[in-house]
């Protein structure tokens, strides 16, 4: 049997989420569906939710060594149902998987894990918060400080986060619409981490300091069947304040988009459809394929009008289930740096 | 020309059939018992390598358990949590098929069950379950999972999610792990994680081919002496038909054929002719293998618990070999044959007075050539070492022996001539004398049939009766029973307390003596171990020492590997020696055993739980209801030896009859050679007749007398081949063996086996001689007469 | 070449046999010269070199000294693959030991030296049968003939292959008299039809008289 075939149908329903193709009933599996004005309990929130399909904790970092190299970094937590709830040991329906990234200005590095759920290779617990496969873990009393590692055959990392910021939630109080038919997932973040600690690079470890955004975000019903893939953009400006915003590909070329402004402080405006543009400016040919890496961003409701380019264009994750991701700077009407994330380019 | 010359040399074969068939059924037979134990020895390791590749064996570093017992989950968790990419993997058996249990998601391993990529029903896969098997595995698989037939899964073996096949075995634990070759950065030391658990390299783990590698050395080595005995057989039909066709040769040379052309052409005849009977004889092969094969895959599973397919392939690797071996082995034969030829000076007479006449000379040259090949032969039995000097042992003594004997035969028919009363039997003795250059030939090959039947029946036979013996010795137990933990174990021996039931327990972990790996084992002395157990040298009370903890009991691999005999201290422990109180014969083991008592075990390795016995029993069916219905030993847990044993003997029965059958075939052969000889000479002999017959001896006395002197030379092959038989088979066992497998086997001596052949042989030059007999006798008086009338 | 060049030509030829340490000459400087048609007995006493010079003149042997010319090939300086063509294309021998292949039928037999030559003419083949009388034996194998009928296939043999020159070594030394008789007119027949040079080896008076031209061998030399 060929494994990577095999992994690949095990990670159907999220390949099919993050690559736009459709046909998976909603909640029709017995998985529950998100549901709109939603009240989340933390932490049991920050911890799985194992009746939805699809769950990620998805943390990405803009880092500067001290010589002023900038640095991106990410690790991935998924969580993939089988079938919604949980069973002990291998009888466990719950799948996990991760992928963890460091970018340098002229290198890219990924690699993945895989695990079942039930035998304690993998998992989150919510209280004290613990998400781990493997040896790779992002941890802590609580949310706000964090430990978090990862490692492959060439890189590796060992990072504290501290959040200096609240909690944001998305859409409508966390629950964000993802289609005009109305498919939604729940979709907070904590974009105030400052995070520090060592890249292990096959040239020797480097310190770095930076910035750090968490993603939590889980649903049953991903993307509607007429779209292709997406691009979301995690943005944090100069001023301190920052700009999530993801648009939704259709088929016929047109999109869907959604965005969340976040003052410094942390307070939000969600804006609907159409709000917030993402033009491709240049393509880059990247593993094989043409992606864009320059953008052109707008939300004119705060006067957003940026350049966002990536840092390293190269920043392909070929993974089991391929796409783009890594950091980005941003000129233009406001300047800044963040990360991008590109999915569907075929 | 070449059309011409084919036609003229071929035509030889057309008008004789017998020498045609004795060449193409030599070769055929030489080629099909080589080529259908490689056909079985291939269709063994493709199945080992196909199991190999599901089990990741081979392929993938293990980690594996220090001292037996297996490998919790914990474990397996712990070393993921560290950053060790492991994958889990459990090894079972149920219903008699090994149930391998993989996790698809770490396993680094591809599984060759194809359908689930296709149909990608992983959820199938995983939970309720679904277990992968060819068609004739999931026929004995009784199990409420579902089977999905897949014929690329290796024969006896089922796979499934790790999950699945916990529950269908009933355990919660992992027999071993599979390392990624690509491992993370940083990893802590194993021994800090797991300290019962070892890495053990992937070229290590081959176990089931290391086990087998006896088996099939065996088996190959059979092949190897069939193969040189029916050469024996070929060279002397092309010796015969060479020597038959001097005269074409010089008559085809005469009419203007070139040498060299005629060389050439004789060449392509022969190999022409080795590829027919070749092809013949992998035909031939096939079916051997064919037959044998399911019985062979009976035996592996017994005793090794190796799985091989019941069906054959026609693989290029067995019958290209067969048929490389069989034109090479045809092309050696010749090549002295076509020496001749091309040193045959264009007007020697192809008469056989040009034989006898250098038949002197030739026969200085043989004597020097014996003497010497049989010098060679124990300068390597002396000096040499390795499975090839025995080899060379064997050929030089075979071949020193054959070329020795009209040496030996000659005096003593001197001797006979001197000691004969009348003048018609010293005529006889005398004549014989002379016959015997153009008979030795033939005479060799009898010899060669003669000392090869004896030295493998004798090597057959010893080996069978030590190998009943030692079965009996080392599977007394009736019933083996694998207990799941220690608890059970303990239930398991107060029950059989209970039932008066004499329970063996053994223990056993790996160890090294002297650099040499090997296995320790702990048991319980009682009489099971001190009547079965035959020693090959022993001090008077080994038992009571190894059961005091004051002795060992070296198996006999161990002992000549590691150049230690009865007396010798051996290291078994840090800071713990013991002398060797007894060395025991362990055949058909490639490792080193060392055996203590079951009291010092336990105090050297407290951590080594039991969990396996032996039980004694006179009721074993009954017996094993108990321990499935009131212990819940699962029925895969118990081994039942007796059928182990019947497997192991049927399979030497058949050994044996294909055997006994190529002894027959040999000698029928070498019958033929000999008839084909003295054919040859009858006619030439009409001139040698002619004045015995003018003198008054009568016809009808000359055929009997022909036929009393078949006799005698069948005889006296027969007394010659005895010895080197005997010698041919002290090497098999003595030399041979010990170099390929590190035992040597006794050799008995079967007087009554060795008189029948005897007599066979007498019979065969009989039937062999009675033919030319018959026409000499009936000679027409003119031809005799003729004799005179021309003068000559 | 021409017809008229002789078939057989030796000058000066010398041979002699290694016997122990002692070399033994038995041809000792023999001048021969034979024409085409041309029937020559060689007679002499046992182990004269009657048979040595035969062996020469048919390339299966080599002259120590001299030339040696069959059919206008000196054999001197040819290998022996190419005294093995002369032998096949232009010369026949028949031996008193007749020398047939067993293992072929009689018309296989005759046939055989004309296919090793490239020359096979069934007519010929057919009318030889005939003359010698061989006709309803053309199936069988020889072992199963008499001595007359297998020096006469012997004789068919050489006859079909067209030869230039037949040398032929007492071919009536195996058979009776009146068999003898009757082998030695049809060869004498034969070869005067084919125009090829006989030069017949005996030891009988009566045979050699039969040939237009009679040497004898004595003591190495002819006379």
């Amino acid at each position: 049997m060929n494994v990577r075939a095999l992994i690949f149908c095990v990670l159907w329903p999220f390949a099919a989420f993050a690559q736009g193709f459709a046909g998976l009933g909603s909640g029709a599996d017995g998985f529950a569906t998100p549901q709109p004005d939603p009240s989340f309990s933390f932490p049991a929130d920050h911890g799985p939710h194992p009746n939805y399909r699809i769950e990620w904790w998805y943390l990405t970092a803009n880092l500067q060594a001290a010589d002023g190299t900038p640095y991106g970094l990410q690790w991935t937590l998924f969580r993939s149902a089988l079938a919604p709830g949980d069973k002990e040991g291998w009888a466990s329906p719950q799948i996990w998987f991760a992928h963890a990234a460091v970018t340098t200005p002229d290198m890219h590095f990924a690699t993945e894990r895989f695990a079942r759920g039930g035998t304690g290779q993998a998992g989150v617990q919510a209280e004290p918060f613990r998400a781990w496969i493997d040896e790779w873990a992002m941890e802590g009393p609580d949310l706000n400080t964090l430990s978090l590692k990862a490692q492959g055959t060439e890189f590796g990392y060992e990072m504290t986060l501290a959040a200096e910021g609240p909690l944001v939630f998305h859409g409508q109080n966390g629950f964000s619409v993802k289609s005009a038919e109305g498919q939604a997932s729940y979709y907070y973040s904590q974009p105030f981490y400052r995070i520090e600690g060592t890249l292990n690079l096959p040239e020797g470890p480097v310190e770095v300091t930076g910035s750090a955004w968490l993603d939590r975000e889980w649903s049953s019903q991903p993307l509607s069947e007429t779209q292709s893939g997406w691009d979301w953009f995690s943005l944090s400006f100069e001023g301190g304040e920052k700009l999530m915003g993801f648009q939704l590909r259709q088929q016929d070329g047109s999109g869907y988009t959604a965005s969340t402004w976040i003052e410094a402080d942390g307070g939000t405006t969600a804006y609907p459809d159409g709000a917030f543009r993402a033009e491709p400016v240049s393509l880059s040919a990247v593993a094989g394929r043409k992606v864009p890496t320059t953008w052109r961003v707008q939300l004119a409701d705060k006067g957003v009008d940026v350049s966002v380019t990536a840092m390293n264009s190269n920043a392909w994750m070929p993974l089991t289930i391929p796409y783009w991701e890594g950091p980005v700077h941003i000129t233009g009407s406001h300047s800044g740096v963040g990360y991008l994330e590109m999915t569907g380019y075929e | 020309m070449i059309r011409a010359c084919l036609v003229a040399l071929l035509s030889h074969w057309r008008r004789n059939p017998l020498q045609l068939f004795a060449f193409l059924a030599g070769l055929a037979l030489a080629t099909a018992l080589w080529a259908g134990v490689q056909a079985i020895n291939a269709e063994a390791r493709a199945s080992y390598d196909a199991a190999a590749a599901t089990l990741g064996e081979g392929q993938f570093d293990q980690i594996v358990p220090k001292a037996g017992g297996s490998i919790t989950q914990q474990d397996f968790v712990a070393l993921r949590k560290a950053g060790w990419l492991v994958s889990p993997v459990i090894d079972g058996r149920h219903d008699g098929v090994r149930l391998l249990g993989f996790d698809p998601l770490s396993s680094p391993a591809s599984f060759g069950v194809g359908q689930v990529a296709q149909t990608g029903n992983l959820a199938a896969f995983l939970d309720p379950g679904q277990l992968y098997s060819n068609a004739e595995t999931a026929e004995r698989l009784q199990t409420d999972i579902q089977i999905v037939i897949d014929p690329a899964i290796a024969p006896g073996i089922a796979v499934g999610d790790i999950g699945v096949v916990q529950h269908v075995l009933g355990r919660n634990d992992l027999t071993r792990l599979l390392l990624h070759p690509v491992q993370p950065m940083i990893r802590p030391a194993l021994v800090d994680l797991v300290p019962g658990l070892r890495l053990q390299p992937a070229n290590q783990t081959s176990d089931v081919g290391e086990l087998t590698d006896s088996f099939h050395l065996n088996l190959t080595a059979f092949g190897l002496l069939s193969f040189a005995v029916g050469l024996f057989i070929v060279y002397s039909a092309i010796g015969l038909a060479f020597e038959q066709r001097r005269g074409l040769v010089r008559t085809l040379r005469a009419l203007g054929v070139p040498l060299g052309f005629l060389v050439i052409l004789m060449l392509i005849e022969i190999l022409l002719l080795a590829l027919l009977g070749a092809g013949l004889g992998i035909v031939l092969g096939y079916l051997i293998a064919a037959v044998l094969l399911p019985d062979v895959a009976i035996t592996l599973r017994g005793l090794y618990g190796a799985e091989v397919a019941g069906t054959l392939e026609f693989r290029a690797s067995w019958w290209a070999s067969g048929l490389a071996i069989a034109v090479l082995g045809t092309l050696a034969a010749a090549g002295g044959r076509l020496w001749q030829i091309w040193q045959m000076p264009l007007l020697a007479s192809a008469r056989p007075r040009a034989w006898a006449m250098t038949s002197g000379r030739v026969q200085r040259v043989q004597s020097i050539a014996a003497i010497g090949l049989l010098m060679c032969a124990a300068a390597f039995l002396w000096g040499g070492s390795g499975l090839l000097a025995g080899f060379a042992v064997l050929g030089l003594f075979l071949i020193g022996a054959a070329l020795a004997l009209p040496v030996v035969v000659r005096p003593v028919l001197r001797y006979a001539e001197h000691a004969a009363k009348t003048p018609q039997y010293r005529w006889f003795w005398a004549d014989t004398q002379q016959q015997l250059p153009g008979l030795s030939l033939a005479l060799m090959a009898l010899l060669l049939a003669l000392s090869a039947n004896i030295g493998v029946a004798t090597m057959v036979s010893s080996f069978r009766l030590t190998f009943v013996d030692f079965l009996d010795q080392r599977l007394a137990p009736e019933l083996y029973v694998e207990a799941t933990d220690t608890a059970h174990a303990a239930s398991i021996e107060e029950t059989m307390a209970k039932l008066d039931v004499p329970v063996l327990p053994l223990l056993t972990i790996d160890i090294e003596v002297r650099t040499q790996p090997a296995q320790l084992f702990g048991v319980r002395v009682g009489p099971t171990y001190r009547d079965n157990w035959a020693f090959l040298d022993a001090e008077t009370d080994a038992w009571d020492q190894v059961e005091a903890g004051a002795a060992v009991i070296a198996n006999e691999q161990l002992a000549r590997r590691a150049g230690l005999w009865v007396g010798d201290e051996i290291s078994i422990a840090p800071g713990v020696s013991l002398p060797i109180g007894a060395v025991v014969a362990d055949y058909g083991n490639p490792k080193g055993q060392v055996v203590i008592g079951e009291t010092l075990f336990r105090q050297l390795h407290p951590d080594v739980t039991l969990q396996r016995f032996g039980l004694r029993t006179s009721e074993p069916q009954q017996l094993r209801d108990v321990l499935t219905n009131d212990l819940g030993v699962a029925n895969s847990a118990i081994r039942d030896q007796s059928a182990i044993k019947a497997f192991s003997l049927q399979v030497f029965d058949r050994t044996f009859t294909v055997t006994a059958a190529l002894n027959v075939l040999t000698l029928a052969v070498a019958g033929f050679a000999m008839l084909m000889s003295l054919l040859t000479l009858a006619d030439l002999r009409v001139p040698q007749l002619a004045p015995v017959w003018a003198l008054g001896l009568t016809r009808r006395k000359i055929g009997q007398l022909e036929l009393l002197r078949a006799v005698v030379f069948a005889a006296l092959a027969c007394l010659f081949a005895l010895p080197v038989g005997l010698g041919l088979a002290w090497v098999l066992l003595a030399v041979i063996n010990v170099e390929a497998f590190g035992w040597r086997l006794p050799m008995f001596l079967f007087p009554a086996d060795y008189v029948r052949l005897g007599i066979y042989a007498i019979l065969a030059a009989v039937a062999a001689a009675a033919w030319p007999a018959w026409r000499l006798a009936r000679t027409p008086p003119n031809a005799l007469l003729k004799v005179f009338a021309h003068e000559r | 070449m021409t017809d008229l060049a002789p078939v057989l030509q030796f000058k000066g030829v010398t041979k002699s046999f290694v016997n122990g340490s002692a070399a033994v000459p038995v041809l000792r400087g023999v001048d021969l010269s034979m024409d085409a048609g041309e029937t020559v007995a060689l007679t002499g006493e046992s182990g004269s070199g009657k048979s040595t010079l035969l062996h020469i003149a048919g390339g299966l042997d080599t002259a120590d000294e001299g030339t040696v010319h069959v059919a206008g090939h000196d054999l001197g300086p040819l290998s022996d693959s190419a005294r093995a063509e002369v032998r096949r294309k232009d010369v026949a021998v028949v031996f008193q030991q007749f020398n047939l292949i067993p293992s072929l039928t009689v018309s296989d037999n005759i046939a055989f030296q004309a296919r090793l030559a490239g020359r096979v003419d069934q007519d010929l083949i057919k009318r030889l049968s005939q003359r010698l009388g061989l006709t309803d034996h053309l199936g069988k194998y020889p072992e199963t003939l008499s001595g007359g009928q297998q020096q006469r296939v012997a004789i068919a043999r050489a006859i079909a292959a067209r030869p230039k020159l037949l040398l032929a070594d007492e071919p009536t030394g195996n058979l009776d008299e009146v068999t003898a008789a009757e082998v030695l007119d049809q060869l004498l027949q034969l070869v005067e039809e084919t125009g090829a040079g006989l030069l017949l080896v005996t030891h009988s008076r009566a045979i050699a008289a039969r040939m237009k031209r009679q040497l004898n061998l004595r003591q190495g030399r002819l006379a």
